[in-house]
């Protein structure tokens, strides 16, 4: 049965609310938040990056499960804000944890799901046999230009997930995706700072492609919402999330573990990874999980989840490492200035 | 082996000589060198040239050779070699000097050091000096040198009782002392206040704490003892040549706040010599911060560890005391061209044995010494010198 | 971190050796992977800082001992008025440098604070 053997989540100490940033740009921030439902975002420090945040982020899930890394056939890290344009940030991961060199790894873009579509290649990896462990992770440290709409919540986070056959936390019973050509928000090569389509990455973006995929998942497996114990989807902002799981059929309580971009903020190829860790971080044996991821571009993974026994049984220790809540704790906050050196949104003279 | 002495001494100004070139600066303290030992320059047998970082600084190597040659000696075709040893290459090279006229290998031999630091961007200097550090282990990772220096006083004055003022002490005697010294760098006294006001560079050392960037060139000419007086009414006898090494990262020091070397390299020209510390009348000791003055003192042994801030504070070093350290105003206010420092030590050394030091002469100044180190204490070099 | 251990006389190394300083050819070296936990022996805040560093100034710079023995030199990520000598720390992956824009990134290995 392929799952997930064991995960791990790093989140940068920093943060930025968003009444500062309004600040700056003379808007209301009340009406920022209410409308988007995010409050702070996290913020990488000087020295991080995709990478290490990808690094973090497999570390703290091999501290909760004794693998020998050798047996990682495979790293697939899907980010928007790799460090190289050609050059993976999967294999300075791969050599961090010490899987290299008899592996196989590639760098994942497809917007914010670059790391649902790594889980999805290692399901494949594994259930073939090519593998026996695959890690996929999906890490951000999120461009949004000054000023824009993304600025608010464009944050900074990663998920890894070793998906293996033997003994998982979490079974993947089924995966399966939505995808079509949709210019709905994007990033050309060079440029610093995504564009988007305004109110077109709504229905024709966001909507239309989680509501396909959670759809067709659904017809593929006979479940519907009643069926899962908790549904984590995408979340550029809260309301989104909020409103395609009402369209779908979800409750409020069923997305309430997983939705932690009010205080985070959009992880872009964080963002589903983080949420579903941060439901496992609380789910029991035989709490049912689904998930449904968003990149722009545009395209939907969804996941049909299953906790299994061997999440609490002590070969895999949860404790081990910080849980997604634990990473939200003590924040440090920063203003504008501080923000944008962060973000190198200052040209320096070099 | 024959006895050494020092025949002959040149030094350029210290400071940033914008009209002088590398090429100039060497041929000017040779110059000098030749003209007090009344020496022509096709007698010379040898020479030794200590430089750190001409291929930083000026893109230059093979140094031995374009020295030879701007020297006018190409034609006489000597042995003339380049000794690197980041900041004790002078020191070095005088040892090599006195190494090769004591074996009897060559007869007069010119041991010079030489750095130009100013044909470059500041912080390409302050990279450069890195490299006299673990480049891969220190540098690479965030360290500088004042910083390493600075860790060392951290944890100095975490151990023993050395306070802020004792060690800006340390500077301002011997800016009082550069003051009286015609080829200082710095030739302003400054207070305690001065440095406890300048800016901080790294915990806890300040600008005033540290040693600047320096253009400069000095020379000396030795030769067999038992020939001196053919060129000089004052020969001075290398009475000690002593070098040590140690870990070239600090981390891996037995002791962070003790050169080892140091100790090594004093304690075994003491032996050489057949001299204590009371023979000693005064020292030339590698004060690149004010925290290496205070270890350097303790350990070459003038007073007990954890002592020289009482010992400086109460004078026991200025040029009245008890242990006259850095009449020349060391590297804090003569200035430090990476690869003359260690001649210039010798030189001062010779002015104040023969009588020629000026407003910094000491009486009665018979034996003196001279301490000079590489990076954090990697390398280090010590001579004795004295009056025949 | 991945060191080196010497089997003979059990001195671990970091950064790696692969001659025995104290064995030197008896000492038979194999490589060891440190848990990264260690205790601040000295350190400043550089305020002043190579180019390469310059952006990140001012931070705190220490010399770590790793519980295995081996001291090493390290950035410490923390604001540097916390830093104390006897602090314990544990490594972190971090961006150390780069080759200017368009030149090669290294990682390396600095330290945080353990709570």
């Amino acid at each position: 049965m392929v799952g997930i053997i064991t995960y791990g989540v790093y989140i940068p100490r920093y943060r930025i609310k968003v009444e500062e940033i309004a600040k700056v740009w003379g808007a209301n921030a009340a009406d920022i938040s209410g409308g988007l439902g995010v409050f702070e975002k996290s913020v990488p420090d000087l020295d991080e990056d995709a990478a290490t945040i990808a690094v973090e982020a497999a570390r703290n899930a091999l501290l909760r499960r004794k693998i020998n890394p050798e047996d990682i056939g495979a790293v697939y890290v899907g980010s928007e804000s790799h460090p190289y344009a050609v050059k993976p940030t999967a294999c300075t991961v791969g050599e961090a944890i010490g899987a290299t060199p008899n592996m196989t790894a590639a760098d994942y873009e497809f917007a914010c799901k670059a790391g649902t579509a790594a889980i999805q290649t290692c399901m494949g990896l594994v259930k073939s046999e090519m593998i026996t462990y695959g890690l996929a992770i999906g890490s951000d440290v999120s461009q949004g230009a000054p000023s824009d709409a993304l600025e608010y919540t464009a944050a900074a986070g990663g998920a890894a997930f070793l998906i293996g056959r033997d003994d998982p936390i979490a079974t993947i019973h089924r995966t399966c995706s939505f995808t079509t050509d949709t210019p709905d928000f994007w990033r050309r090569e060079g440029e610093d700072y995504p564009r988007h389509g305004g109110r077109f990455t709504g229905e024709p973006g966001y909507f239309k492609h989680v509501e396909g995929a959670s759809n067709l998942l659904f017809r593929q497996t006979g479940k519907s919402p009643k069926d899962f114990t908790y549904a984590v989807f995408h979340q550029p902002n809260a309301k989104f999330p909020q409103k395609v799981a009402k369209n779908l059929g979800f409750t409020a309580d069923q997305i309430q573990p997983g939705l932690v971009v009010p205080r985070l903020g959009n992880t872009y190829s964080g963002a589903s990874p983080i949420g579903l860790a941060a439901t496992l971080d609380i789910a029991k044996p035989g709490d049912t999980i689904f998930v449904c991821s968003f990149g722009s571009g545009a395209g939907s993974d969804a996941f049909d989840i299953e906790v299994t026994d061997a999440i609490l049984d002590g070969k895999f220790r949860r404790d081990a490492a910080p849980s997604v809540e634990q990473l939200l704790k003590n924040p440090i906050y920063l203003d504008y200035a501080r923000y944008a050196v962060h973000k190198g949104k200052i040209v320096m003279q070099l | 082996m024959r006895d050494v002495a020092v025949i002959g001494v040149g030094c350029t100004t210290f400071g940033e000589k914008w009209s002088s070139g590398f090429r100039e600066l060497f041929v000017e303290a040779g110059a000098l060198a030749l003209e007090d030992a009344q020496l022509s320059g096709e007698k010379i047998d040898a020479m030794y040239i200590g430089n750190m970082s001409a291929g930083r600084f000026i893109e230059q190597e093979h140094i031995g050779a374009l020295i030879a040659d701007y020297a006018g000696l190409a034609t006489h075709h000597i042995p003339s070699t380049r000794v690197e040893a980041a900041c004790a290459s002078g020191g070095l090279a005088f040892r090599q000097a006195v190494i090769a006229v004591a074996s009897g290998m060559e007869d007069i031999v010119v041991a010079a050091g030489v750095e130009k630091m100013t044909d470059v961007e500041p912080g390409a200097s302050t990279d450069t000096l890195t490299g006299a550090a673990d480049r891969e282990w220190e540098g690479f990772v965030g360290a500088t040198f004042p910083g390493l220096y600075a860790m060392i006083a951290t944890d100095y004055m975490h151990r023993y009782p050395l306070t802020r003022e004792q060690l800006a002490q340390v500077a301002v005697k011997n800016h009082y002392n550069g003051a009286r010294n015609p080829i200082a760098q710095y030739q302003q006294e400054i207070t305690i206040e001065t440095v406890l006001k300048s800016t901080m560079v790294a915990e806890p050392l300040r600008l005033f704490d540290c040693s600047p960037i320096t253009d400069g060139a000095a020379a000396v000419i030795v030769a067999p003892l038992e020939r001196a007086r053919e060129f000089t009414d004052t020969p001075i006898k290398v009475l000690a040549s002593a070098q040590a090494s140690d870990t070239i990262t600090l981390h891996d020091r037995r002791d962070i706040s003790t050169l080892d070397a140091t100790v090594a390299a004093g304690k075994k020209a003491f032996r050489l010599a057949k001299l204590t510390h009371k023979d000693i009348d005064m020292v030339e000791v590698h004060d690149c911060f004010t925290i290496a003055e205070i270890c350097a003192i303790e350990d070459l042994g003038f007073c007990r560890k954890g002592e020289a801030g009482k010992f400086t504070a109460d004078g026991e070093t200025a040029l009245n005391g008890k242990i006259p350290v850095n009449t020349s105003g060391g590297l804090k206010a003569c200035g430090h061209p990476v690869g003359a420092t260690g001649i210039k030590q010798v030189y001062e050394i010779v002015q104040q044995l023969r009588n020629e030091a000026g407003k910094r002469q000491i009486d009665n100044a018979k034996i003196g010494m001279t301490h000079n180190v590489g990076g954090t204490g990697a390398t280090v070099a010590v001579h004795i010198l004295g009056r025949v | 971190m991945i060191g080196t251990k010497c089997e003979t006389c059990h001195r671990h190394f970091f950064p790696p050796r692969t001659f025995c300083p104290d064995c030197r050819r008896n000492g038979r070296i194999v490589d060891h992977k440190f848990a990264g936990s260690g205790t601040i022996v000295t350190y400043t805040v550089i305020y002043t800082a190579n180019e390469q560093f310059e952006a990140f100034t001012p931070y705190a710079l220490a010399i770590v001992k790793l519980d295995e023995g081996p001291r090493m030199t390290a950035q410490i990520v923390c604001n540097p008025d916390e830093v104390k000598i006897g602090m314990r720390v544990k490594s972190v992956f971090r961006r150390i440098a780069t080759d200017g824009e368009s030149g090669i990134i290294h990682y390396g290995t600095k330290f945080v604070p353990v709570e």
